[in-house]
């Protein structure tokens, strides 16, 4: 009999297929793209750094019995009775998760935890800003100051105090034979000075215009805010200067904050040419195409004033003059398809009546899982300019 | 990382206490191998639990385990104060951390489990070395991962691993008998004269029938219907390279190694708590000591709300057996010949003859089934948990049911050359309980991969008789 105390500081075998497990956990991720981009918790996160999403192809299967069809065996306090209710099954997990076939509620699932910014790793892996064209460059320059230099002269808040007392000592040092401070002079005195580093960076600004009228419902304004979620994060990452604009019309347009963008509440008709007049102007004051690269991307429900279509048409090929891109999302009713509004929806009038058609994007989102492919229409690897 | 003089006294604490321990143990009668301890950090604790044994092959659901395990405990939700290793000698490993009280209770129940390893017949037959086998199983996957990529074997492991559980606990059997049958060939046995003659030879006309049959059929493969899924398939299979079968192999004897363990849980870990409970009452502790057992204790056979805890049933269990057989009953005393003071015989006998359906099915009575307040429970209306039963002896059959083939729906192989086709044939042998049928076809799919051909299941679903069909790309049933 003995007892023993080993160095196991190398043993790493349970870290190591900790990592094949992350790996494969990954590797669903990157497979389940597409549904997992506009999954709520992500969505609605809300700053949180990590959320947890069901991903299904982590079950170790094998044959099992349905848990719920049959009997079990368990233990009560002493005081149980045929006929107490014990538990209760809980419908479903969270919101939004519809039923797949064969897709019962309370069938355990295996749940990650995963870093938002890991997929949005992912999922940007794919996209690039389209058109980024060389725009003049002087105007884009960004100012870096750093404190890199000493001089015998300058202002006094910028006195470097250990160089000055250092300077003492050694003066002293030399005059006196001893290192001690004594009376400082004005030739003992050393500021610090800086340099400035400019930085030429193409610069791009995002025009997100939304349709906040009465039809736009949950389900539309949902789809419009995960796909501008990513596109935000993925600008915000990918560029240094980029600027984003918000726009939110109904009859009238106005420009607001990110977060009134997406919390607004919805009410009256729409009138698109509002959205695109406003953008125009923006354009006009702040951003001129000169310098800067200009993304407009709108997203309705194509319910448009019908007297307002010609207009409409032709700010939007007065936008896209402007613009690098010009992206429009058109959001349909959940679980329906298209056929309601085949004829006088906003995006066929788009692909009948635009002049310029070259820049443009249009698409049609039906369900959840059309995020990421529009994500990937707007933002695919096409016509760069490299 | 160097022990200090701190951790050198610690050791010598835990030396004297396990000399002790040992001393009242074999005292008492336990008969365990020689036990080596060692001191872990949690890290090295949970690789250990996760893996089952330490230094067994590579795979993500391991990872996945030690993930979920590692997390428990930083979390402070669980933890693992030890695992014991079934080898000879044994090994055991206590949670670095652990208070001297802890671990000394820890000894005590770990010298059970051992003993428990070395006499418990179903026992008899596990490989001592274990340790050196997963290890050069290990080294030999690490080998086929290297050769072949480590995507292959890994999605090679996750099909084995589906059906792992489908071995046959009795496979020693088979594989002496295999060896004997070289060694001599079969002579009809010869039966002694009876006069229940007619009935055998009633018997024998029913085999004479079906042989009939058989020829009529042809021969059939296999003769028998086969539990023994991995095997069979590794022997059968058309598709397979030889390193996969080599890969079914190693699995096939890692699962013979801890089948034992699954057919005795109950059982063993009651034993375990017994003695832990039997040998600290009788060494000298200080009232403090004693009450920080009595509360470690109480915490390992405590009852689980709703579900069952295996260590408290087998406790309960077993401290009744102790019970009846030291005093019994006028009744069981005329009627069975049992002799007063005869308990700890008794247990001895048990821990050497039962499994926990055994176990379950002699030794639940109705007056345990009342105390521990089991009862039956299931869903109503899809949406609530009702206890719907609370006759004891459906509550020890429900219990036996569970217990059966370890918990896992028994599942056979009819035919390996269906439809004349090499298509595998399963049967579920429908016992009340009906399978979870997204994650039957799943694991239809991993056999797909193993046999190559189409596979069958015949089960029960929704009360009709029906079998599951999958061709490689599609799912149906008739």
């Amino acid at each position: 009999m003995s007892v023993q105390r080993h160095d196991w500081s190398l043993q790493r075998k349970g870290y190591i297929d900790q990592q094949r497990h992350k790996e494969r956990v990954r590797e669903a991720i990157r497979k389940n793209l597409g549904s997992i981009v506009s999954n709520e918790s992500i969505i609605l996160s809300d700053g949180k750094k990590t959320v947890r999403i069901p991903i299904r192809s982590l079950d170790e299967y094998r044959f099992r019995f349905d848990h719920r069809k049959k009997k079990h065996v368990g233990q009560g306090d002493g005081h149980s009775k045929v006929g107490d209710v014990i538990g209760r099954e809980s419908q479903g997990r969270g919101p939004g998760r519809g039923a797949g076939a064969g897709d019962r509620p309370g069938v355990d699932y295996y749940e990650a935890e995963v870093e938002i910014d890991e997929i949005a790793k992912m999922v940007f892996d794919d996209l690039h800003l389209p058109y980024l064209e060389e725009k003049k460059k002087q105007a884009i320059r960004s100012r870096q100051i750093r404190f890199n230099e000493v001089r015998r002269t300058g202002i006094l808040t910028n006195l470097d105090k250990r160089r000055t007392i250092l300077e003492n000592l050694k003066r002293m040092a030399q005059e006196t034979g001893k290192a001690r401070m004594g009376p400082i002079r004005k030739e003992d005195l050393r500021f610090r000075t800086w340099d400035e580093d400019i930085k030429y960076e193409s610069n791009a600004v995002v025009l997100a215009m939304m349709d906040v009228s009465g039809s736009m419902g949950e389900f539309k304004k949902y789809i419009a805010r995960s796909f501008y979620f990513w596109m935000v994060r993925f600008l915000r990452t990918k560029y240094d200067n980029v600027k984003i604009v918000f726009i939110s019309h109904h009859t009238e347009a106005k420009e607001v904050t990110e977060e009134e963008f997406f919390t607004q509440g919805e009410s009256g008709g729409t009138v698109v040419s509002s959205a695109y007049r406003l953008a125009l102007d923006i354009i006009k004051e702040r951003y001129h195409p000169a310098d800067w690269n200009i993304y407009p991307f709108h997203f309705s429900d194509g319910d448009n004033y019908y007297s307002d279509n010609d207009e409409a048409v032709r700010l939007a090929d007065k936008l896209i003059a402007t613009c690098n891109l010009f992206g429009y999302g058109e959001i349909g009713e959940e679980e329906f398809t298209s056929y309601r509004r085949a004829s006088g929806a906003l995006l066929s009038i788009f692909e009948e009546r635009l002049q310029n058609k070259d820049r443009f994007v249009g698409v049609r989102i039906d369900s959840k899982e059309d995020v990421y492919p529009a994500l990937k229409a707007f933002f695919g690897k096409r016509g760069e300019w490299v | 990382m160097v022990s200090t003089t701190q951790h050198d006294h610690e050791l010598q604490q835990l030396e004297a206490a396990i000399a002790q321990i040992w001393d009242k143990g074999i005292e008492l009668g336990l008969d365990p191998y020689p036990i080596n301890f060692e001191i872990v950090p949690a890290t090295v604790m949970y690789e250990i639990g996760s893996y089952a044994l330490p230094g067994r092959y590579s795979h993500w659901t391991f990872g996945k385990a030690y993930h979920k395990m590692k997390m428990m405990y930083d979390f402070g939700l669980s933890r693992i104060y030890e695992v014991v290793i079934n080898t000879n000698p044994a090994y055991a490993f206590l949670l670095e951390g652990n208070s001297l009280i802890q671990n000394k209770m820890i000894i005590a129940h770990v010298m059970a489990h051992v003993d428990f390893f070395k006499n418990n017949v179903y026992f008899s037959h596990t490989n001592r070395n274990m340790l050196d086998v997963v290890a050069t199983h290990a080294a030999r996957i690490r080998e086929y991962e290297f050769k072949y990529g480590q995507k292959t074997v890994e999605a090679f492991l996750d099909a084995v691993m589906s059906i792992q559980e489908h071995i046959d606990p009795d496979f020693f059997i088979r594989r002496k008998r295999s060896q004997d049958e070289e060694e001599r060939s079969p002579s009809p046995p010869q039966r002694p004269r009876t006069p229940y003659d007619d009935l055998f030879e009633l018997e024998e006309l029913h085999a004479e029938r079906e042989r009939v049959n058989e020829d009529e059929m042809e021969r059939r493969e296999p003769p028998r219907p086969e539990k023994d899924l991995v095997y069979y398939i590794m022997e059968h299979s058309p598709v397979l390279e030889p390193w996969q079968r080599d890969v079914m192999g190693m699995i096939h004897e890692e699962m013979e190694y801890f089948i034992p363990q699954m057919q005795t849980k109950i059982l063993n870990e009651g034993w375990a708590s017994f003695w832990h409970s039997r040998i600290m009452r009788e060494l000298d502790l200080s009232s403090e000591e004693f009450i920080e057992f009595a509360d470690l204790h109480a915490h390992v056979v405590s009852p689980h709300r709703g579900s069952l805890n295996p260590y408290y049933i087998g406790y309960k269990i077993l401290e009744d057996i102790e019970r009846r057989w030291d005093h019994p009953t006028p009744e069981e005393q005329q009627r069975f010949g049992r002799r007063a003071g005869e308990g700890r015989q008794k247990l001895f006998e048990v821990r050497e003859l039962e499994n926990d359906i055994s176990f379950l099915r002699n030794y639940l009575t109705r007056e345990l089934v009342e105390e521990l307040d089991l009862y039956i429970y299931q869903l109503r209306d899809e949406e609530e948990w009702v206890i719907t039963d609370k006759t004891w002896e459906h509550v020890r059959d429900q219990l036996v049911a569970d217990m059966t083939n370890f918990g896992f729906p028994y599942i056979e192989v009819l035919d390996g050359d269906y439809n004349r086709n090499r298509e595998l044939y399963l049967r579920h042998r429908f016992e009340g309980a009906e399978l979870d049928l997204e994650y039957a076809q799943k694991t239809m799919e991993y056999i797909y991969k193993m046999w190559g051909r189409d596979v069958h299941l015949e089960t029960v679903l929704d009360g009709e008789p029906v079998v599951l069909h999958f061709d490689g790309d599609e799912h149906w049933e008739d």
